[in-house]
This record gives C-alpha cells, structure tokens and sequence, in this order.
C-alpha cells in the first residue's frame, strides 16, 4: 500500500539540506576537483579538438555550444548522481534516514531536504563549468548570470525521479538501469553535443518531451547572449517534473520506510 | 492524560495479510524500566516501530506520552529518544558534529547543545573523544555515543533497542550503570534485549512476547516464582553412568538437552546427594532465573528469521 498524501513541506527540509552541506564541506577539495577538473578536460579537449572541424553550429563557436550543453546537462547529472547513490547510501548501508526518523522529522523532510541538497550540487557543479567556460573564452556575456536559478531548478527536476529510483533499488547495480536507459539517452540526444534539430522529425518531437532539451533550450541562449524563445513553457516542464517527481518520491520512499 | 507513559489496546499489526503482533494491551507507566522479551519474530522490533510512528497500526489504539498514535507522532518523537539496534551514526563527522546535528533535527538551539553536548559527552566517558571521526571508535564507543545521541532532546521516554549486544563486559556494566542513573533520574526506559542477565538487573517490569502475543508481564522475581521452581541442578557428563531410578523418580520437573539434564526443584539436595563424587559427572546448583523462564514460556526451539 502506498500512502499518496500530499507531502507537506516544513522547516525541517531545511536541515535535511543543512546535514548534506555539512557533509559536503567536509569533502571539499576532491568535490572541487570533479567539478571543475572535468569540464575543463572536455571543453579543452573536446572544445578545442572537435572545434576546429565544426566550426560554428547554431551560429555559436562549436565551443560556445558544447559548453553551454555540457553546463545545462551537469546540473541533470550531478542532480540524479546525488539523488541514486548518496540517497541510496544514507537508506540503506548507512542508516542515516532511520536515525533521523527517531526524531520530528519526516520523510516529507528527508525527500524535500534531499531534493534541495541535489539541486544546490547541481548548481554547483554548472557554475563551475560556467566558470571555466567563462575564463576559456567560451562565454562573455553578462546574462550568463541568469542562468543560475535554472541550474537549481534542473536539478529540482531530475532529483525527484532519482530519489524515486532509489527507493525501490535493492542494490547499487539496479542504478545501471536508469542511467543507461534514461540518463545517457538524454545526454546524447538531448542537443548536447549538437543542435536537436539534425535528429529526424519524430526523434525530434520525442526529445521535446525529455527536461535536458528544456533546460537547454534556457541556458545555451541565455549563457550565450542569444534571444531566449518559449521562456514559459520550457520553465513549466522543468517545474513540473520537480513537482511530479517530489510527489513520487515522497510516496515511494514512505512506501520503503514506513511499514 | 493518561498516567501511563505507553498504553496500548488490542494493538495489532499484519504484514500481507500475516499478523505479527495479534491484539496486545501494554500498560507501561512512567519512571522505571520496562523490558520486552521475546525470540527473534515475536513482534518486539514491530511494537517499537508502531510506538516511534514508523508503522501504521492495523487495528486497536496505541497512546505514547498520553497522544494517540501515530496521529502525533512528530510531537511525541520530540519526546523520546531512541538507541536503535544497529548504530546509525553519521560516519562523516565526528562524535561532536554527530550530536551536534542530531540535536539540530529536534530544533534545540545552538548555544543549549553546546552545553548540553558536554554533559552527555562526560555522561558516556567519551568527553577525550569529542573531535575524533566515528571510523575511529571502537564498537562500545558507538554504543555509548548512540546513547548520548538518543538523549540530546532529554527525553522522557528513551527507547533501547538490544543495547548492550556485541560489547565487551566492561562496556556493558558502564552502560548498565549508566541507565541505571537515568532510571534514577526519573526516565522511562523502555528495552529491548535478548540478554536475560539484563533485563534481570535493569527492569522493573517485564513482558515476555511470542507470535505477537504477551505470554506474560511481571517483575523479573515474580515471573521466576511463578514460572518456575526455584532452584535448578544441572547435570552433564557421562549421563549414562546415572542410576535409572535418578532420572525417573524426580518429582520436578526435568529437561534434557542434548548432553545436558535440567533438574528443576525446590529441593535439590536430594538430586545433589545421588550425584556428587561421581568421577565422570559434573553437575552445577543454581537459582532458577530469567532465562529460565523465557525458554519455558517460548520453548527451546531455534527461531530462524
């Protein structure tokens, strides 16, 4: 039986997050290094080698473009990363949600604190693209700023199914799944790499319907100085993917936790 | 309010259609401490998830700190504090930041956990340990950080699940003493254990479970006086060197096991007399205890769950 309340969002969320960060603040340096050690890998090496045959795509320089996706994409990855593994984690070997709910808190907090905690990583980690692509030359725009709060919503947006996958996993391995069936199909179709609109027709409705081509379709132009088109539907999609999939979550992890 | 800190009416709970605790009325009141005994699968671990508000009840009442449940459970959890099973510390931080942000969790404010940190750190002996990682301790020190954990909120009910499992004696008579402090200082608690000598020494009141039944409730001395005789022979050895007529003619009761024959009497000087100075016998006088009677009430059956 699965309990379908609506979730309630309280204080307490805030220090779900608030535990996550101090976590965090513990392993720094070897976040850092992942953060801005590996896009600066790929946009040197893909950027600059695969440039020079490209060119331009979209009217962008290829490294303008491949840096503006792998921005965009980096919230979704890093979002659903921290949502499969380290929720997983604190379920299951260690425990950290049954101790947790020994005291006021509860799952509603969990999820909406851990959703919180994802989606703040991924703004992390694209800012820290943002900022290599920035000092690489790939981006001079000052409207790139604006891209921040759309960080932290595709993350919104792809922690909730994550979580969700989590909750009923019974191991590590079961993650394979969702990221080879979900998570790289997007990356690699998503228009990250190239424009959405060299994919055939149908392909191209279907990928309309995947959040990374909405979050695209808001960082690439906004990062680079482009005009922004359909603000509001591509906002809607990535906020209704963070509502459906905190309700989800919430029920599925109630489902794992109370009995 | 009720003056019982945990009140239950034909509480029950089923899993799929299979019930694990099958209408049972607890009446557990405030201050002392109140034991849960039972066998692996006899509906402790699910009584205690129903009383934390981490298990709907399928049928009957349960009131913890005199409010329903688990309608209230956020307001009574602010109340109680629990020591689970397995310790569920943080491994990333260390014995300070552990209670630090669990404290966090119940709203307390920062400089209250400061102070209250120290006091717990020098109730558990582990003040010389504050800044050191949780991988760094040893399994007694979780134990005791995990106690010290469960009382950050200073509950009035503190819940332990299995304590003192898996520690050395040392460790174990310091937590012993410890609770016995807390129960002095007007604590409920509430245990857990499959540890007989613990429950012995700690509790006021006992409740032996099984099949998510009680089979009985009472202070540890008046559960051996009506349970069993009270003293206990016990004979090993090479049992088939014992005249017939010992085995038979006892008019207690007796159990064998495996190699092993239990003679329980209230005399036992007349079993002693027939086997003493045998050279291949060994035999062992004791009072009947609470082991004793928990195998009575729940068999000697291995439960393999």
């Amino acid at each position: 039986m699965i309990d379908w309340r609506l979730p309630r969002m309280r204080y307490g969320m805030i220090l779900v997050w608030r535990r996550n960060l101090l976590v965090w603040r513990k392993l720094l340096i070897p976040s850092l290094l992942l953060n801005f050690g590996e896009p600066f890998l790929y946009l040197l090496g893909l950027g600059f080698g695969l440039g020079r045959f490209v060119g331009e795509l979209d009217g962008l320089p290829y490294l303008t473009f491949l840096a503006t996706g792998l921005i965009a994409s980096s919230s979704m990855n890093t979002a659903t990363f921290e949502g499969l593994f380290s929720v997983y984690t604190r379920m299951v070997p260690q425990q950290t949600y049954e101790g947790m709910l020994a005291t006021p808190l509860e799952v509603d907090d969990i999820v909406a604190g851990e959703m919180l905690w994802c989606a703040t990583k991924g703004l992390f980690s694209s800012s820290a693209i943002l900022l290599v692509a920035f000092l690489l030359g790939a981006i001079s725009h000052w409207q790139a700023a604006l891209c921040i709060p759309i960080f932290f919503l595709t993350g919104l947006c792809f922690a909730g199914p994550a979580i969700a996958v989590a909750s009923f996993s019974r191991s590590y391995d079961f993650f394979n799944y969702y990221v080879t069936l979900v998570l790289t199909p997007m990356f690699i179709f998503c228009g990250v790499f190239y424009p959405v609109t060299t994919l055939p027709e149908f392909a191209q409705s279907l990928v309309q319907l995947l959040p990374l081509s909405h979050a695209i379709a808001l960082v690439r132009p906004l990062a680079s100085g482009q005009e922004l088109s359909q603000v509001l539907i591509h906002l809607s999609v990535l906020l209704s993917f963070a509502l459906i999939g905190f309700y989800c979550a919430v029920a599925l992890v109630r489902r794992r936790l109370i009995q | 309010m009720s003056d019982y800190i945990i009140k239950t009416e034909n509480l029950k709970k089923s899993f799929n259609g299979e019930f694990v605790v099958k209408g049972i009325d607890l009446k557990i009141p405030q201050g002392g401490c109140f034991g849960l005994l039972g066998p692996n699968g006899a509906g402790k671990t699910t009584t205690l998830r129903m009383l934390l508000g981490r298990s709907p009840l399928t049928d009957g009442t349960m009131e913890v700190l005199g409010l329903e449940m688990p309608k209230h459970a956020r307001r009574v959890r602010h109340d109680v504090g629990v020591v689970p099973q397995s310790d569920n510390l943080d491994p990333d931080f260390t014995v300070v930041e552990n209670l630090e942000v669990y404290a966090s969790f119940f709203n307390i404010r920062g400089d209250v956990i400061k102070k209250r940190i120290k006091e717990l750190l020098k109730f558990v002996e582990l003040n010389e340990k504050a800044g050191t990682r949780i991988n760094q301790l040893s399994g007694g020190m979780k134990r005791r950080l995990s106690i010290a954990r469960a009382m950050v909120n200073e509950p009035r009910l503190l819940v332990l699940d299995e304590p003192t499992t898996g520690l050395d004696p040392q460790v174990r008579h310091l937590i012993w003493a410890r609770l016995r402090e807390l129960k002095n200082s007007g604590t409920t608690l509430l245990l857990t254990t499959h540890f007989m000598e613990e429950a012995e020494r700690l509790c006021d009141d006992i409740v032996i479970m099984d099949y998510g039944a009680i089979l009985s409730q009472g202070h540890p001395k008046q559960l051996i006086g009506k349970h069993v005789e009270p003293e206990v022979v016990e004979i090993h050895g090479e049992l088939e060197t014992l005249p017939k007529s010992l085995i038979r003619t006892a008019l207690d009761r007796v159990e064998i096991v495996g190699e092993t024959i239990y003679y329980f009497t209230d005399d036992p000087g007349k079993i002693i007399e027939q086997v003493e100075n045998r050279p291949n016998i060994h035999y062992l006088h004791r009072p009947a205890n609470l082991e004793d009677v928990f195998l009575r009430l729940t068999g000697r059956e291995l439960r393999e769950i």
